[in-house]
């Protein structure tokens, strides 16, 4: 046995393994470090310093994200200075573009004609679409900073709307990096990157152009990781709140990969997916169809109720008259022409349970083995 | 499926997804990884981008991962059984198989070799029309590198030859030894949520849950029992691709439809609507009025997987639990609780109190399932083979031994395509998804994005081709086979290969299956969506 590698933060003593950086080491045993750019998963760039802590007989603070641990560093993660430096770093970001969280100290006057200048960018009457939901807020409230330190900067860049799934709203981006690396490097679809410098940095697709005409494919992998308001879902922007909706694990309907998704139920219907993060077979990552294509949940067109064809035309039929009648035919035509003159397929797409039945009930009561389902096609 | 099992015993994945990422080569055919699998793609490329992994890919059409691939071949279409033969005539040649796995681990080696001995580099590329030298770079990586997975879709399995072409693969990995351990193996892509689950619970016509034959008396007289029920049939019913010509004679009488619409996914749809229409009573089960359902006499609605409990088996065997997010709409029931009400209409009561029960009832008479209950699947999913309550589910097959004891080599003869090019029909026509669409768009087609990224039918053709026959891209041109013919915008794209056009088969409107050639292959019963002859005919 090698002898265990020691640290000690904030005061405690802690075992880690070679490798593993100070913010690891930290998250394991509890201790809460905040992170804005840290992706799991992906290499650390230590963009946004947020997750800066003081370690002794260093000159400066370090980003734990990207600093590994080693044998009696010691370490602190909310010292005074360190919390100086996250106060400063929240400010800057506050201080650039439409953060309307209503994290602010000014007078009413101030405040009102900020509010509205923000809320006609966003053409709507209400708050920041991820009140509620946003890393940046809830870091601007432990830290009790506001974005006033700094002289306000002005938004370059215009919202884009024109695709049908993801707006972008660069007024909200605080150049995190975290959508590039999901793109680039959890589903390396490689369809953004960090664009122009200094000042004008921006989150660019291709040379700069729409997603729509990018090599996006709409995955939203980029929407799951963004810390802020700078990529939201068209569909429910500023409509549901995270508050109003209840979470539902489950597997998703469409391919054979069966990612585990969570499924945004307001008002009895579903109103967006995400993917559940950590758990096998796909680690949070979804496709376009998984995320965005659920609406036929909720579509005008469902079935609602039993039909049986009179003269060419379906009327509504009760269950109890419809089952009857399935029910005679099937076992008239049983007896008359045997079990096998009977076929059933079954589906791919209903569940283990339900296809358990369905080959029970074909070969137990219509005494057939005619049963298949279209894996084939 | 049929093809690796009998190969191996079990016609599953054989690895699990994550275990892609750990291959050292992947070779990737016959799937279009990107657009049908979007989110196993993602294992692929990391491997590929970040670990240093080799990518073969195998594949007509320039799909997005031929830019991560090291080696692309673009073989003819429905030559995969030369190219896979010449892959190991060369790694044989080389003396680079694995003597050891051979030798301890399978039999029919030295037929293999026999067989083997025409596929020369010069034979297999008058076949295929891959250049030799490509052929012998990619023998050398595939050979060359250890662990290897081999991972392939439809494009593999509908063909006539499609249990000869997936056979061809389970040599391929045996012959190098690459079963049995993490980041090799032999990876069917399921298309569909739970066509693993389907299979696994008896939804075919030669078997119970677990693959337990219908031949088979003891197992017969153990559902007996279980079920209640006596005289289950010995004689293995007819498959999908049956069922509609038997219906077409009149020997089927009723069809009962449940989650499926044959009206799209079919090959040769003509011929699919005269059957139906032939039978004296059909009941669809579904969500939506699907193409097939407005030929039923009764149609019955049923909830979709947000609105129920249960579980689906995804393409690695893993059981992952299934979870009721909202109510269903109407007087819409589950399916389950559909059949029972029926099956005790006739006579036989069947009841559960909940899903959760009938997984009781599975595990009681599914060897492969016994160790599956709720409880256990609450936070993950797990690995079919679980044989008991305590066993933590099986990721990788056959790590030991073989399901069926010694892996088999099968010596395999090329064979041609059902249909092929001639003066009347001068293109071959193959058919697949888009990332955008789903099967046959009863889902995806409800999201407007979705339409807007994908709104309609096209037929994919090369430069050259277009400009052969003076089409311009976004015209409307018709495309005819022996069989029907159909209206589509052309686009003109580098994905195709100059001889062939590619038509999505999703929509309704516009249904590539009224092309298609429904020559089945005869072990699987798998119609060869992926080759078929057509012209093309200005509008």
């Amino acid at each position: 046995m090698t002898t265990a590698h020691k640290i000690i933060i904030n005061g405690n003593e802690l075992s880690f393994a070679q490798g593993e950086t100070i913010l690891e080491v930290s998250r394991k045993n509890g201790i809460d470090i905040p992170t804005l750019c840290h992706l799991k998963g992906t290499i650390p760039t230590g963009a946004c310093r947020i997750c800066v802590v003081e370690v002794k007989g260093a000159r400066s603070l370090v980003p734990s994200c990207a600093t590994p641990a080693s044998d009696n560093m010691v370490v602190h993660t909310e010292s005074p200075k360190v919390v100086e430096a996250r106060k400063q770093i929240l400010q800057l970001m506050l201080s650039s573009g439409n953060h309307n969280c209503a994290v602010r100290l000014s007078d009413g006057e101030d405040w009102t004609s900020f509010q509205l200048k923000v809320q006609a960018q966003d053409s709507t009457s209400e708050l920041c679409p991820v009140w509620g939901d946003c890393t940046l807020q809830n870091l601007a409230y432990k830290y009790q900073v506001t974005g006033e330190e700094f002289p306000p900067t002005e938004t370059r860049y215009p919202m884009e709307t024109v695709n049908p799934f993801i707006v972008r709203d660069f007024s909200r981006c605080i150049q995190c990096g975290r959508c590039v690396q999901a793109c680039n490097e959890v589903q390396v679809n490689n369809a953004i990157n960090l664009g122009y410098r200094g000042a004008n940095s921006k989150i660019v697709a291709g040379v700069d152009r729409p997603l729509k005409d990018s090599d996006c494919v709409f995955c939203g992998e980029c929407v799951q990781v963004c810390p802020v308001g700078a990529l939201v879902e068209k569909e429910t922007r500023c409509t549901v709140r995270p508050w109003e909706i209840k979470k539902v694990r489950t597997t998703c309907s469409y391919c054979g990969v069966g990612c585990q998704i969570y499924l945004h139920v307001k008002d009895n219907k579903v109103v967006s997916v995400s993917g559940v993060e950590d758990v096998s077979p796909n680690f949070g990552s979804l496709c376009v169809k998984g995320r965005f294509g659920f609406n036929f949940i909720n579509s005008k067109e469902r079935l609602t109720t039993p039909l049986i064809k009179e003269n060419g035309k379906f009327k509504e039929a009760s269950w109890e008259e419809a089952l009857k009648l399935v029910a005679s035919k099937f076992n008239d035509i049983k007896s008359k022409h045997g079990g096998d003159s009977l076929a059933v397929l079954a589906s791919a797409r209903i569940t283990n349970e339900e296809n358990y039945i369905i080959q029970k009930f074909t070969r137990g009561v219509l005494k057939t083995n005619n049963i298949d389902h279209c894996a084939r096609l | 499926m049929a093809g690796l099992a009998a190969a191996f015993g079990s016609g599953a994945m054989t690895n699990t997804i994550a275990d892609i990422e750990t291959a050292k080569v992947i070779l990737v055919t016959g799937s279009n990884t990107t657009e049908n699998h979007p989110v196993l793609s993602a294992f692929v490329k990391r491997a590929i981008k970040f670990r240093g992994a080799k990518l073969i890919l195998i594949d007509p059409r320039r799909i997005k991962l031929t830019e991560f691939a090291h080696k692309w071949l673009r073989p003819n279409l429905g030559t995969d059984v030369a190219w896979i033969n010449g892959l190991m005539h060369i790694i044989i040649k080389e003396g680079l198989h694995d003597k050891t796995f051979i030798e301890n681990r399978t039999e029919g080696f030295e037929e293999l070799k026999q067989k083997l001995e025409k596929y020369t580099p010069e034979y297999v590329e008058k076949i295929t029309g891959i250049p030799s030298e490509d052929l012998i770079e990619t023998a050398m990586l595939y050979a060359e590198n250890k662990p290897a997975s081999i991972i392939y879709c439809m494009g593999i399995t509908q063909h006539t030859t499609g249990t000869d072409n997936v056979k061809s693969l389970a040599n391929l990995s045996m012959l190098c030894g690459n079963l049995g351990m993490a980041g090799g193996g032999v990876n069917p892509l399921r298309g569909q949520n739970n066509v693993q689950g389907a299979c696994d619970m008896g939804g075919l016509p030669d078997v119970f849950t677990g693959y337990q034959k219908v031949a088979d008396s003891e197992i017969r007289k153990r559902m007996e029992e279980v079920w209640g029920v006596t005289d289950l049939s010995e004689k293995p019913g007819l498959k999908v691709t049956q069922m509609l010509p038997e219906a077409h004679e009149g020997k089927i009488k009723a069809m009962y439809i449940i989650g499926e619409n044959p009206m799209v996914s079919d090959a040769d749809l003509n011929h699919a609507e005269k059957s139906l229409k032939h039978l004296d009573f059909l009941v669809v089960q579904d969500i939506f009025m699907t193409e097939t359902a407005v030929l039923a006499d009764v149609v019955l609605p049923s909830s979709c997987f947000a609105e129920k409990e249960g579980t689906f088996s995804n393409t690695e065997r893993r059981i992952q639990r299934v979870r009721k997010g909202v109510e269903p709409p109407g007087q819409v029931l589950d399916d389950w609780k559909i059949v029972c009400r029926i099956s005790t209409l006739m006579g036989h009561a069947m009841d559960y109190p909940s899903s959760a029960s009938i997984m009781e009832e599975i595990s009681k008479v599914t060897p492969s399932y016994a160790g599956i209950s709720y409880d256990r699947l609450e936070n993950n999913g797990i690995h079919w083979p679980c044989p008991n309550s305590t066993h933590p589910g099986t990721p990788i097959l056959h790590t030991e031994k073989f399901t069926r004891g010694n892996g088999v080599f099968h010596s395999i003869d090329y064979i041609p395509p059902a249909e092929q090019t001639d003066e009347e029909y001068p293109l071959y026509l193959t058919t697949g998804r888009l990332l955008y669409q789903y099967h046959t768009g009863t889902m995806t087609m409800k999201t407007d994005g979705l339409n807007e990224r994908a709104p309609e039918c096209f037929v994919e053709i090369s430069q050259e081709d277009s400009g052969k026959y003076a089409l311009k891209n976004g015209e409307l041109v018709d495309i005819a086979s022996r069989r029907g013919q159909i209206r589509a915008a052309v686009n003109i794209s580098t994905k195709a290969s100059s001889g062939t056009v590619f038509i999505p088969f999703h929509y309704g409107n516009s249904p590539a299956n009224k092309l298609t050639n429904s020559a089945l292959d005869p072990v699987s019963g798998i119609p060869e969506f992926k080759v078929c002859a057509v012209k093309l005919l200005r509008v």
